[in-house]
């Protein structure tokens, strides 16, 4: 049966061996004028909530788990309004399926904020359900009945049906409007806010095979698949015999690949009986590359466009407040400044790989991905194939970051096993990670900020060169016309130029975000120190100047960030803290991904310039409830940290057109000897709940910045920081 | 070539070259999966074993070099230590993608058995070798006092 609601949602409700099957999910595509999918069949795993006669609940998670901890937070979800014992669920992680779960993806903190109301009511429906099934046994009204976990219960007659025991007749009950369902108050959650650790920590913590690399498929053979370093040049010709001489490898060919940088690119491909087998016969190809016209771009090439760019009038405008020459002329004091940050690489520490069996014109893929469905349309699409021949598995990913959001691996993986008529599990190198990334984008910006004589900022002009031509940015280059400061200034001018290229960029971790807050709250800062004022208050002084606080989802509140701002200066001392010599303490706030998070950094630097990070305070604004504890301070922490290794050491640097950087040993990741404490505050305020696996991070980076300046009187205006400017 | 193994307590045979590295000798050839590749050449420890207790990094171990007893992730908690690490892990709920998490169990337990009260330092040291690109450092930290029986920090 099928409930249609104007929200284009549906329910449906079925028995399946004996138990109660629960699905409910957003029609997939908002464009689709309110027609839904066809009612897909029932399978066992094509819903939410199975309920068996033993009292197990298995309940599905639709999105990707890759880290942030979503595989036990959804299912928390249902699980509360459902009313079980959460040592009775079971979770089971779903394939991509659209039709059923709508959108499936793991980006843009996005999952708390559009599930929340959703999968609440597909455990309150379930409830309703196992409720009304008692009730019509008992010849009573589903009104006089409540529940404790798991178990039905009519008070007045003392009668109790555990749901494994109501399930079977439970399915064949309507399936309430959910908009007819009264959600738990919060004060009686038993499962929503407490700690729970992640379903798969026992698997982890003994090694059971959970990751996508960990696939094993009958007959499976093993791939690698060597790229241009110069993205997206052709093979002009390689030694296919010498490496098929090689022990073990089955197949060596070229793949043609197209000139979309995120679809297949050329390469040569090795197929072998192990993978060290088709690694070594990938070390005998000897590809010959043919020219590519971006062979000559190179980041110090970029940087010196950009100064050229910075210099002439600027492309477009984003926006134009007041009379910006005029107030910048008229002001007090004015400062002056050019920020600039670098390339930087996901990195996951698993090594991207797919899994793909190609057999009788259908396509079976396990992967590691963020993003299946975008996977499958443009697998189908390189493949020729129809994406209804195309089944994705959603396995567990080694870390996310935002890489897993494209899917070249999975292209490649398909295109390899449809050539070698097994199944293949094609494995990257992580030297194949590092150089064929979708980077995020370096950037430029080059500021003048303007005081009054009582030190009130008045004047904000950023010219920002970025990536792109004509009106098009490449991806995650740009910046948004509401950019903080801007609506908080009287004069504000935001210019933009571009410049074209030819490496990958797209979503890291925070994209955007995790740039530009380290160049405005950097920026920031320097204002505050030339106004004489101290830095927390100055920007409270900033908040409080934007006096309304706009409606709606994704508008910014000024007065939920003066909330996160306060609660971080008390908890960090600032202010009331005596340092050492070259030591300094730095303050930040970044609003992204719906979270509004302040932070504060101490940091000493030694004689050399070393920068050592001591303790970050973190305090964060993302409405009235916090989940699950554990997993939300896990993200938090790790972004916090994420951000201090991105601004310590991290770099692609681009020459000939071509990554530099290869392995950790030239793009080191942050180690635990570096890893200061961590202190987290959750600030609650009566705003629905958003995600948390990106908001803590953009912060942390000009708080660091912020915090060297106060310790040696240098201000960091280049990524990553540079020791040898901070000497003593 | 044949090669005789003792993973985990049982004397296994892999046919694989000489230069295979343990990693893909243990993952391909034997379907031993717990130990993980990170970079291929021993800077994130994602691969780390045991070779006579000692932590080794596996992908950079060819298989003609190994002579005595490997413990893996698998078999780790077979030694009271390593139950106990595993134990700390699960209740402090390290792990966030938990990738890098056999190698940092792994390590951990080689420090523990040595060491049965380290320092911050003495952590440091043990385990720097180990990269969580999740930077899970405070939680791991905090896993390793638990299982030493001191009182972790928060
Ligand atoms: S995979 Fe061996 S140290 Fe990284
Ligand atoms: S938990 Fe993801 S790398 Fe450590």
């Amino acid at each position: 049966m099928t409930v249609q609601t104007s929200r284009r949602e549906f329910m449906k409700a079925g028995a399946v061996s004996g138990g109660l099957v629960l699905a409910f999910a957003l029609a997939p595509k908002a464009g689709a004028q309110g027609q839904q999918p066809a009612t897909p069949p029932l399978q066992p795993f094509n819903a939410y909530v199975r309920i068996a006669p033993d009292e197990t609940v298995t309940i599905t998670s639709k999105n990707p788990e890759v880290g942030q901890g979503i595989k036990t937070m959804l299912p928390m979800l249902i699980a509360e309004e459902l009313d079980v014992d959460w040592s009775k669920v079971r979770i089971v992680q779903a394939d991509n399926d659209p039709t059923i779960y709508g959108r499936q993806f793991a980006g843009g903190s996005m999952a708390t904020p559009l599930h929340w109301e959703e999968l609440r009511r597909v455990g309150g429906a379930g409830r309703a359900m196992l409720i009304a099934a008692a009730a019509r046994g008992w010849g009573v009204s589903p009104a006089e009945c409540t529940t404790t976990p798991g178990v039905v219960v009519h008070a007045a007659s003392g009668r109790r049906a555990t749901y494994g025991s109501l399930a079977a007749k439970a399915a064949a009950v309507p399936v309430p409007d959910p908009k007819s369902l009264t959600l738990k108050d919060p004060a009686a959650y038993r499962i929503i806010g407490k700690p729970r650790a992640q379903y798969d920590t026992a698997k982890i913590v003994t090694g059971q095979p959970l990751f996508g690399i960990d696939v094993q498929v009958p007959g499976m053979l093993y791939a690698t698949y060597e790229k241009a370093p110069v993205f997206g040049a052709k093979v002009a010709g390689a030694d296919l015999a010498a490496a098929q001489g090689v022990k073990g490898v089955r197949k060596a060919f070229v793949v043609e690949g197209g000139t979309e940088l995120s679809g297949l690119l050329p390469g040569v491909a090795v197929v072998a009986d192990s993978w060290w087998a088709a690694r070594k016969g990938r070390d005998r190809l000897n590809i010959r590359w043919a020219e590519h016209p971006t062979s000559a771009q190179s980041s110090a090439g970029f940087q010196a466009r950009a100064d050229e760019l910075a210099k002439a009038k600027p492309q477009k405008n984003l926006r134009n407040d007041g009379d910006i020459d005029a107030a910048l002329k008229g002001a007090a004091r004015t400062v002056q400044a050019a920020y600039a940050y670098p390339f930087l690489a996901h990195a996951p520490l698993e090594p991207q790989n797919c899994t793909a069996h190609f057999q009788n014109g259908k396509l079976e893929i396990w992967a590691p991905t963020q993003n299946p469905e975008p996977g499958r349309q443009l697998t189908a699409r390189t493949l020729g194939i129809k994406p209804e021949d195309i089944t994705i598995h959603m396995i567990r990913g080694g870390g996310g970051f935002g890489r897993r959001l494209s899917n070249d691996y999975m292209v490649e993986a398909a295109w390899i096993a449809r050539e070698t008529g097994r199944p293949v599990k094609l494995l990257w190198t992580r030297e194949d990670d590092l150089r064929h990334d979708f980077y995020r984008p370096a950037g430029f910006h080059y500021l003048s900020g303007g005081l009054d004589a009582s030190g009130k900022l008045v004047a904000w002009h950023d010219h920002f060169v970025t990536f792109g031509e004509g009106d098009q940015y490449a991806p995650s280059a740009r910046m948004s016309e509401n950019e903080f400061p801007a609506r908080f200034v009287p004069n504000c001018r935001l210019d933009v130029s571009t410049m074209p290229i030819g490496v990958p960029t797209g979503p890291l971790r925070a994209p955007g975000s995790n740039a530009l807050a380290f160049v405005m709250q950097s920026f920031i800062d320097e204002l505050a120190h030339a106004a004489g004022a101290d830095p927390y208050e100055f920007r409270m002084r900033l908040l409080a100047a934007q006096t309304e606080v706009p409606e709606g989802q994704g508008a910014f509140n000024p007065r939920r960030m003066e909330g996160a701002l306060r609660a971080v200066a008390e908890m960090s001392g600032w202010g009331k803290t005596k340092l050492p010599a070259r030591t300094g303490m730095g303050i930040a706030f970044y609003y992204s991904h719906l979270g509004y998070f302040a932070e504060v950094v101490r940091a000493s630097v030694d004689a050399d310039g070393n920068v050592t990070p001591e303790k970050v305070w973190v305090a964060g604004d993302v409405g009235r409830q916090i989940i699950n504890p554990f997993g939300a301070l896990n993200q938090v922490e790790g972004s916090a940290l994420d951000g201090l290794s991105e601004a310590l050491h991290q770099k692609v640097t681009i020459e000939n057109g071509a990554a530099v950087e290869s392995n950790f040993d030239t793009y080191p990741l942050m180690r635990i000897s570096e890893a200061p404490p961590v202190e987290v505050k959750f600030v609650t305020t009566d705003f629905p709940p958003t995600g948390l696996g990106e908001p803590a991070l953009p912060p942390v980076i000009p708080a660091l910045c912020n915090a060297v300046f106060a310790a040696t009187g240098k201000r960091v205006r280049s990524l990553p920081i540079d020791p040898a400017q901070l000497k003593a | 070539m044949a090669f005789k193994l003792n993973v985990n307590g049982k004397v296994r045979e892999a046919d694989v070259d000489p230069d295979t590295p343990l990693l893909w000798t243990l993952r391909d050839a034997l379907g031993v999966l717990g130990p993980k590749f990170g970079c291929g050449v021993g800077q994130c420890g994602a691969c780390t074993v045991h070779l006579d207790g000692q932590p080794i990094r596996s992908c950079v171990t060819p298989v003609s070099a190994v002579q005595g007893k490997i413990t893996t992730i698998e078999g780790i908690g077979a030694s009271a230590v390593g139950q106990r690490v595993q134990q700390a892990w699960t209740e402090l709920d390290v792990a966030q993608c938990g990738y890098c998490q056999p190698g940092q169990i792994m390590s951990a337990t080689a420090l523990l058995t040595k060491n049965p009260k380290p320092t911050d330092a003495d952590i440091d040291a043990a385990m720097n070798g180990n990269i969580c690109r999740c930077a899970t450092y405070g939680r791991i930290r905090a896993a390793i006092k638990r299982a030493s029986g001191q009182r972790g920090e928060a």
